[in-house]
C-alpha cells in the first residue's frame, strides 16, 4: 500500500541518517567512485524528455545523458552509471545521506535548497518556466482569464508554491487540485476534472505529446515562473562539485566551438583554436585540477555529444525520443544566439 | 510455597544481589531500560550530529515559518500565508473527518452485511456473500481511483449541474457536491445548549426507564418521548430566539459554484471507496461474531417466547460482542491509515499537504515524517484504548 511504503521509506530515511556515521572527510567523491567502478546517479521516474526508459530497459534523456558525460569522463565508459529513480520527495535526502553520487533530477535552483539542504548546485542545463495548460474550446487566450478557476497540479515540486504566488498577486482566486500520479492528473483534467493543469512548459509539453488529442489543448503564452534546472551535488567536495559542474559547461562550449560527436575524435588530433586544444587535452594541463584524465572531454563529446545535439535528440521535435520544445530564440539556445547557455572560458 | 522459596534465598545470604530473587528482577529492568533509553538518546543525538555536519537545518522551527501554498479544501480555514503548523492541523483535521465517517458507516454497513449473510433467505445471503468476496478481494488503491475517475469524474461540468430537487439549493457536478450553507446568528448559542440539554434528558429517560424495567419488569418504551424532546426542545427554542440562522446558497460564477458548502469529489470517492472496501471485512467480522454464540442460546431465547428480532438484538449481538470488538478495533485503525491513500486522488490528507507538498517546500523531510508518524501512532492508540475500554465492558461477566 501506498501509505505503507511511505512510512516505511520515511522510516528508512530516519535510520540511514540515524544510523549512518558522518561521511569520512578523507575520501573524495572521485576517489570513491573509481573504487566503485561505477557512477551513482539519482534521476527521477521516467519522464519523456529528461529520463525516460527504453524498451531494452536503459535510459535516455536530457538529465540522464549530463550522467553518462560524467561517467564517460571518469570511466571512458558511459554505460558506467547506475541509475537511482527517485521520487521528488526523498531526491535531497537520498543525495545527503551519500546513496547516490549526485542528483540529475529536473531539480529547480533556488536559495533555501543551495544553502540549507547540505547541498549545493553546479550550474544549469536547462531553462524552464511554469505554464498553464488548457482545453481549446475553453475560450481561455491567457493565464489571466482562470479567474476562480479550478488548477490541476502535481505535488512534490516548486509548482504549488508558485501557482499559489500567481494566483494572489493577480487576486485570481484559483483553487488548486493536487495530485501525486501524474496519470490521475492528466485523466481527471481530460474528463474536465479542472480547468487548466499547471506544470513547467517542457513537461506540459511532454504531457501534450501524450493526449489521445494533442490538437484539441494549448499552452497559454504566461510563464509565471523562473524554474532554472541543473544537477546538484552534496556540499563539502569542491573538486567533485567543479567534475559535474565542468561536465556541463563542456556539453555547451563544445557546441560553441563546433565540436559534435562525429568530429571530436579528429579535432582532438588537429585543434583550429589554441582555447579548443586546451579543451580537449592536447595542450596545457587543464584537467590537474579535476583530477581527471587529460581527455576527459573528449571523451564526453565522444560518449553523448555536445550540448545541442543531445537537446535535439531529446527535446527537440525532429527525434522520435524527443518532446517537442523549439529551441532557436529560447532561453535554452546558445548566448551567442541569444539564449542563455553560456560555458566560462576553458583556460 | 512462594514463602518457602523466600526462605531459601534468604539463607543464602552473602552472595551477590543477582542472586537474590528480590532484587534480580528490579536490576534487570533497570539494565534494560538504561540500554532501550541510551539507544533512544544515541540515534536522536547521532542524527542531529550527521545533519548537523551535513550542514542541514534540523529543528522544528521552520513551524512557524509561512507555507505560501494553498488547499483545495479544508474543514477549518486555510490563507496561503497561515504557519506550516497550521497545514498540520488542516492535514490532521481533513484526514480525521473522512476517517470518523468512514469508521461510522463501516460499522453501520458491515454490520447489515454480516447479518445479511447468516440470513436464511437465499437471496439475500448470496448477494451479501458476493459483496464481500469481491470487494475484500481487489486492492483498495484500485477502488479509489475506480471512484473517483470512473463515477466522480464523470459527472457534469458546473454548467450542467445536476439540480437536486429543482430548488436551485443542492448542485452535484464534477467539481462537487454543493449545498447551502449554514450561517449561524448571534443568538444561535442559546439553542445549541437546548440541544445539549435535549440529550441529556432522552439519556436520563432511557436510563429511568430500564431502572423500572429492572425493577418491576414492566416495560415503558422511552424512544418515542426522548424523540419527542430531541426534536421538538431545540425547535421550541429556536423559533422562540427568532430563528438566528441564515444560509448561504451556492450559485454560478464564472467557472465554478461559489458560496455554500462544497463537498470535493475526492472526498465523495475516498469515503464511499473506504467505506465499501472495510465494510465487507466488517461484515466477516459480524458474521463470525454471531456464528460464535453458540445456537442453544437462540433456541433458548426462542422457547421463553422471544421474536426472532428481539433474540438478535438482546440475546445474541450483546453475546457476539466480545468476538467482534478485537477485530474491528484493527479494523477502524486500518481505515485511518488506509484514508492516506487519499493522495492518489488529490484529497488534501495529512499525508498530501504535510508530508507532500510541506516536506517538499520545506525540506525538512526528518522532522515532517517523524511528526506524520506521531500522528498516525497516537490515533491508532486512542483508538485502541478506547475500543479496549469498551472491550472490558462487553466481555462475559462471571458473576
Amino acid at each position: 500500500m501506498k501509505k505503507l511504503s511511505l512510512l516505511g521509506l520515511g522510516a528508512g530515511l530516519i535510520a540511514a541518517v540515524a544510523f549512518s556515521a558522518a561521511p569520512a572527510q578523507a575520501e573524495s567523491t572521485l576517489d570513491i567512485v573509481k573504487k566503485r567502478g561505477h557512477l551513482r546517479c539519482q534521476i527521477g521516474t521516467p519522464a519523456p524528455g529528461f529520463y525516460n526508459l527504453k524498451k531494452d530497459g536503459s535510459w535516455v534523456g536530457s538529465d540522464v545523458a549530463v550522467c553518462r558525460a560524467v561517467a564517460a569522463a571518469i570511466f571512458d565508459d558511459p554505460n558506467k552509471v547506475e541509475f537511482q529513480s527517485v521520487t521528488s520527495t526523498v531526491r535531497f535526502t537520498a543525495l545527503a545521506n551519500g546513496e547516490s553520487d549526485f542528483l540529475s533530477r529536473t531539480t529547480t535552483w533556488t536559495l533555501y535548497r543551495d544553502t540549507q539542504l547540505g547541498l549545493t548546485f553546479t550550474t544549469v542545463n536547462f531553462y524552464d518556466g511554469q505554464g498553464f495548460m488548457v482545453p481549446k474550446d475553453s475560450g481561455i487566450n491567457s493565464a489571466l482569464d482562470l479567474k476562480g478557476a479550478t488548477v490541476c497540479v502535481l505535488t512534490g515540486t516548486t509548482t504549488e508554491l508558485n501557482l499559489t504566488d500567481f494566483s494572489r498577486t493577480n487576486k485570481l482566486d484559483i483553487q488548486p487540485v493536487v495530485f501525486e500520479d501524474s496519470n490521475v492528473r492528466n485523466e481527471t483534467y481530460l474528463k474536465g476534472g479542472c480547468d487548466a493543469i499547471t506544470n513547467d512548459k517542457s513537461g506540459l509539453a511532454s504531457n501534450k505529446a501524450g493526449f489521445p488529442d494533442p490538437g484539441a489543448h494549448t499552452i497559454l503564452p504566461e510563464t509565471i515562473s523562473k524554474e532554472p534546472l541543473g544537477p546538484m551535488v552534496r556540499k563539502g567536495d569542491g573538486q567533485w562539485f567543479d567534475i559535474v559542474r565542468w561536465t556541463v559547461f563542456a556539453l555547451v562550449a563544445a557546441e560553441e566551438m563546433g565540436i559534435n560527436q562525429g568530429n571530436v575524435a579528429s579535432l582532438a588530433a588537429n585543434p583550429t583554436s589554441p582555447e579548443m586544444a586546451r579543451m580537449l587535452g592536447k595542450e596545457g594541463d587543464l584537467d590537474k585540477g579535476l583530477g581527471l584524465p587529460k581527455d576527459w572531454v573528449v571523451r564526453v563529446i565522444g560518449a553523448v555529444g555536445n550540448y545541442g545535439e543531445i537537446y535535439g535528440k531529446y527535446m527537440g521535435s525532429k527525434s522520435p525520443d524527443g518532446i517537442g520544445i523549439a529551441r532557436a530564440g529560447s532561453q535554452n539556445d546558445l548566448w551567442t544566439k541569444g539564449g542563455l547557455m553560456y560555458a566560462p572560458p576553458f583556460r | 510455597m512462594a514463602v518457602a522459596d523466600k526462605g531459601l534465598s534468604g539463607a543464602s545470604a552473602g552472595s551477590s544481589i543477582l542472586n537474590d530473587e528480590r532484587y534480580r528482577s528490579v536490576f534487570y529492568q533497570i539494565v534494560v531500560f538504561g540500554l532501550i533509553a541510551w539507544t533512544g538518546y544515541y540515534l536522536i543525538a547521532n542524527t542531529a550530529n550527521n545533519l548537523q555536519s551535513r550542514g542541514m537545518s534540523v529543528g522544528l522551527d521552520f513551524l512557524s515559518g509561512e507555507a505560501g501554498f494553498s488547499i483545495a479544501w479544508s474543514l477549518l480555514e486555510f490563507k496561503p500565508n497561515d504557519s506550516y503548523f497550521w497545514v498540520y492541523l488542516i492535514g490532521i483535521t481533513n484526514t480525521l473527518i473522512v476517517s470518523f465517517i468512514a469508521i461510522i458507516l463501516t460499522t453501520i454497513l458491515g454490520f447489515f452485511v454480516g447479518i445479511m449473510r447468516l440470513s436464511s433467505n437465499w437471496l439475500v445471503s448470496n448477494l451479501a456473500g458476493w459483496y464481500v468476496e469481491i470487494l475484500r478481494n481487489t486492492p483498495l488503491l484500485l477502488q479509489i481511483i475506480f471512484w473517483y475517475l470512473g463515477v466522480f469524474s464523470l459527472l457534469p461540468r458546473p454548467k450542467q449541474s445536476l439540480d437536486f430537487g429543482g430548488a436551485e439549493l443542492f448542485f452535484l457536478n464534477n467539481r462537487g457536491f454543493y449545498m447551502p450553507k449554514a450561517v449561524p446568528g448571534e443568538l444561535f448559542w442559546i439553542t445549541v445548549i437546548a440541544i445539549l440539554v435535549a440529550i441529556a434528558g432522552a439519556i436520563y429517560l432511557t436510563h429511568r426507564s430500564n431502572r423500572i424495567q429492572e425493577a418491576t419488569g414492566e416495560y415503558h418504551s422511552a424512544f418515542w418521548p426522548s424523540l419527542a424532546l430531541l426534536i421538538g426542545l431545540p425547535l421550541a427554542v429556536f423559533f422562540a430566539s427568532g430563528s438566528p440562522l441564515g444560509f448561504e446558497i451556492p450559485a454560478l460564477k464564472g467557472f465554478n459554484f461559489r458560496g455554500g458548502g462544497r463537498i470535493p469529489p475526492a472526498m465523495c470517492a475516498l469515503l464511499i471507496a473506504l467505506v465499501i472496501y472495510h465494510s465487507s471485512y466488517a461484515g466477516e467480522m459480524v458474521r463470525a461474531g454471531i456464528m460464535s454464540v453458540s445456537h442453544g442460546q437462540t433456541e433458548a431465547s426462542y422457547s421463553l417466547g422471544l421474536k426472532p428480532s428481539w433474540t438478535m438484538r438482546l440475546v445474541i449481538i450483546p453475546q457476539a460482542m466480545r468476538a467482534i470488538i478485537p477485530p474491528m478495533i484493527s479494523l477502524w485503525m486500518n481505515v485511518v491509515k488506509n484514508s492516506s491513500l487519499a493522495i492518489a486522488i488529490g484529497y488534501p490528507d495529512i499525508v498530501s499537504v504535510f508530508m507532500q507538498t510541506s516536506l517538499n517546500q520545506s525540506g525538512h523531510a526528518i522532522e515532517i515524517v517523524a511528526m506524520v508518524m506521531l500522528f498516525y501512532m497516537t490515533v491508532s492508540l486512542s483508538i485502541s484504548a478506547a475500543l479496549n475500554v469498551y472491550n472490558k465492558h462487553v466481555q462475559l461477566k462471571e458473576r
